[in-house]
């Protein structure tokens, strides 16, 4: 539990709602002692839950579109991770080598995306300017003005990915890439010749861009400790402990690297994760049974897998990798901060292997569908998504009715973590009954490097305002601070 | 006539935000030439990109506030305040393009359609669908149209809808 071990009694309670630049409904809760020490951190995020109840009657083939529309920023992921239940579904133990290729090849298109928009969109504004910098300026706009060069091949890096899920998917957003048992449509060679033509530009500036988070990670003592916390880490790696990001066995450890599984085949994933319910919360909390709730909490994600593999299998990433492991003398790197430098790894990962797979010639073929064998009636897909591992869960009727659905979210395995890391920075940076604008810049920046995205999106102007309250132990207002779509702030109380 | 982009963004899983992509949907349906037609979740900064190609463009989104059953704008290049969301308004892209291309982004106009319910999981709602019906009519008129002319007839321009000068 995110708690000092002070008494209950006495607490003031501090409201952050919802938080800025991290999509979908988010708010934090800080609970304060008497001392006005941070006592809980509760960080609340809605709607998964009701995801889960949505799908509920619909029938399981069009499952891997549906689940397209629970995120802006990752679709593609969800809809790869319920491809794989759905393989289950039909009985196909194995795709066709075509089909197998195009998923991963849709796939690191998809991390790559998102990994850039993570990093040069979000996260590089507080890391080029300070997390204390003019808001105004610490934005991707801000970053244009600045440093225009590094700017555009974020914006060229995203804009590469989305044209591998245009090319495999026939369309930039909800395409029907996968089909139960294999793929919809075959890369043609004049798609496949268009990609390769940025290739090696995308392989250049990913290089540049582990090199840049290299250095900024190093040569900035302060990141180290920044909403840092040890834990354990929780991947999937390929049968030879590689990084593997689509398909492979669950790998735990603890925070000091010993290993409590490996190769677990994810479809019995029940039976070394369990979900808790808290009453405060719509997001469970995941933890390692072997573990226990208290301990058995885990990290997902960049950090977690850049910690967890022995290798990785293309030759600039695992380059990268050993230097980012000769930085934590070997052992695991814990810097919360650090999931921005091995973002930037997988992303580096992301470009080799789809050089490799435009280069295979099986991308272009066109046998795209393995037989159906016996239909069962559970399946369970998982995936490496961006943000961590993503687990889908399905349980079908006779009529191929979707009855049961069960999402682990990377944001849910993170649950913890990040009230952890929010409790973290709260009692350094909280300073007496007033929430300011730089309390809410640090946490983000915490929240920011495990995920932009909380929930699912929606845009529609104006709906996006940034509140914070605090309030007393009574549920009193003390202070309020408003932070509209605009970016104006108003203190209200 | 230059190439005219139709640019939709919303996510059409959230009820009457999927206004935008849904129009687009329609419209890409009959082809028109020298339209093009493209739709995401959100509006970022790489949709720069898109606008290079295009002589004009006309942004398609849900809006919670605007009249019934829509409004036009033109839009003018902002520099983003809205650092609240990681996606932008298109204002801020229209900026975005200065930056990156050093030149001034295509004439750009935003079509805001009246929404009214952006839950998760629920289809347009009926008043929305209506409000959609009007907007498809309208585009369809002006991607029918021979020449720009069209777009700045007196009676659009007497309606208020349409701010071509």
């Amino acid at each position: 539990m995110e708690q000092n071990g002070n008494s209950t009694t006495n607490l003031r309670r501090v409201a952050i709602d919802p938080i800025s630049r991290v999509e979908g409904h988010g708010k934090i809760t800080l609970m304060l002692d008497a001392a006005n020490h941070i006592h809980e951190a509760r960080l609340h995020i809605v709607e998964f839950r009701g995801f889960e109840k949505f799908i509920q009657g619909r029938p399981y083939w069009e499952v891997p579109f549906f689940v397209q529309r629970l995120c802006g920023i990752c679709p593609v992921s969800h809809q790869l991770a319920a491809a794989k239940a759905v393989d289950q579904l039909v009985g196909v133990e194995q795709l066709t080598p075509t089909a197998f290729k195009l998923r991963r090849l849709l796939h690191f298109g998809q991390t790559l995306q998102s990994h850039a928009l993570h990093f040069f969109h979000l996260s590089s504004p507080d890391l080029l300017f300070g997390f204390g910098s003019d808001p105004a300026q610490r934005n991707i706009v801000g970053v244009l003005d600045k440093y225009p060069e590094l700017a555009l091949k974020g914006v060229k890096l995203r804009k590469f990915g989305q044209q591998i899920i245009a090319a495999i998917s026939g369309k930039r957003i909800h395409g029907t890439a996968t089909v139960p048992g294999g793929m919809n449509k075959a890369l043609t060679i004049a798609e496949r010749e268009i990609l390769l033509a940025d290739i090696n530009d995308i392989l250049a500036w990913c290089q540049d861009a582990v090199a840049l988070n290299e250095q900024i990670h190093t040569a900035h003592p302060e990141h180290h400790g920044y909403a840092a916390i040890r834990s354990n880490f929780l991947s999937m790696t390929g049968s030879g402990g590689e990084l593997e990001l689509y398909h492979g066995g669950l790998r735990a450890r603890s925070a000091d690297g010993a290993k409590i599984f490996d190769q677990f085949d994810y479809r019995a994933y029940q039976s070394v994760i369990r979900e808790e319910v808290r009453p405060w919360s719509y997001m469970k909390f995941p933890y390692l049974i072997e573990l226990g709730k208290q301990q058995g909490w885990y990290r997902v994600g960049p950090l977690a897998r850049v910690n967890n593999c022995d290798f990785i299998a293309t030759p600039l990433a695992e380059a990268s990798r050993k230097r980012f492991r000769e930085f934590g003398n070997g052992g695991f790197v814990h810097d919360t901060l650090a999931y921005h430098w091995a973002r930037m790894i997988e992303a580096l990962h992301c470009a080799e292997s789809i050089y490799e797979l435009l280069h295979d010639p099986e991308i272009t073929g066109t046998d795209l569908v393995a037989n159906f064998g016996d239909k069962h009636s559970v399946g369970i897909g998982v995936i490496e998504a961006p943000r961590g591992t993503l687990f889908h869960h399905y349980q079908i009727d006779e009529q191929g009715l979707i009855e049961k659905a069960n999402l682990i979210v990377s944001t849910t395995s993170n649950n913890q973590a990040m009230n952890e890391s929010v409790r973290a920075v709260a009692n350094e940076y909280l300073d007496g009954h007033e929430i300011t604008e730089g309390l809410l810049n640090h946490l983000e920046v915490a929240v920011r490097a495990y995920d932009p995205c909380l929930s699912c999106a929606t845009h529609a102007l104006g709906k996006m305002p940034l509140q914070v309250e605090l309030l007393d132990a009574g549920g009193a207002l003390l202070d309020r601070l408003t932070k509209g779509g605009n970016g104006m702030i108003e203190r209200t109380a | 006539m230059a190439k005219l982009l139709l640019f939709g963004y919303g996510n059409p899983g959230r009820g009457d935000d999927a206004l935008g992509p849904e129009l687009i949907e329609r419209i890409a349906r009959l082809h028109f030439a020298d339209v093009e037609c493209q739709n995401d979740m959100q509006l970022q900064v790489e949709h720069v990109t898109d606008l290079a190609a295009c002589g004009r463009v006309l942004f398609i989104d849900a809006d919670m506030s605007c009249a019934e059953p829509f409004e036009f704008s033109e839009l003018s290049p902002e520099k983003d305040g809205s650092y609240t969301s990681h996606a932008m308004n298109p204002n801020a892209l229209l900026h975005a393009y200065r930056q990156v291309y050093g030149k001034d982004a295509p004439q750009a106009f935003l079509l805001r359609i009246r929404g009214y319910d952006f839950k998760l999981g629920d289809p347009l709602s009926d008043k929305a669908t209506v409000n959609l019906e009007a907007a498809t009519k309208l585009i369809v008129e002006f991607c029918s149209a021979e020449s720009p002319s069209f777009w700045r007839q007196e009676k659009l321009k007497a309606g208020g809808i349409w701010p071509f000068t």
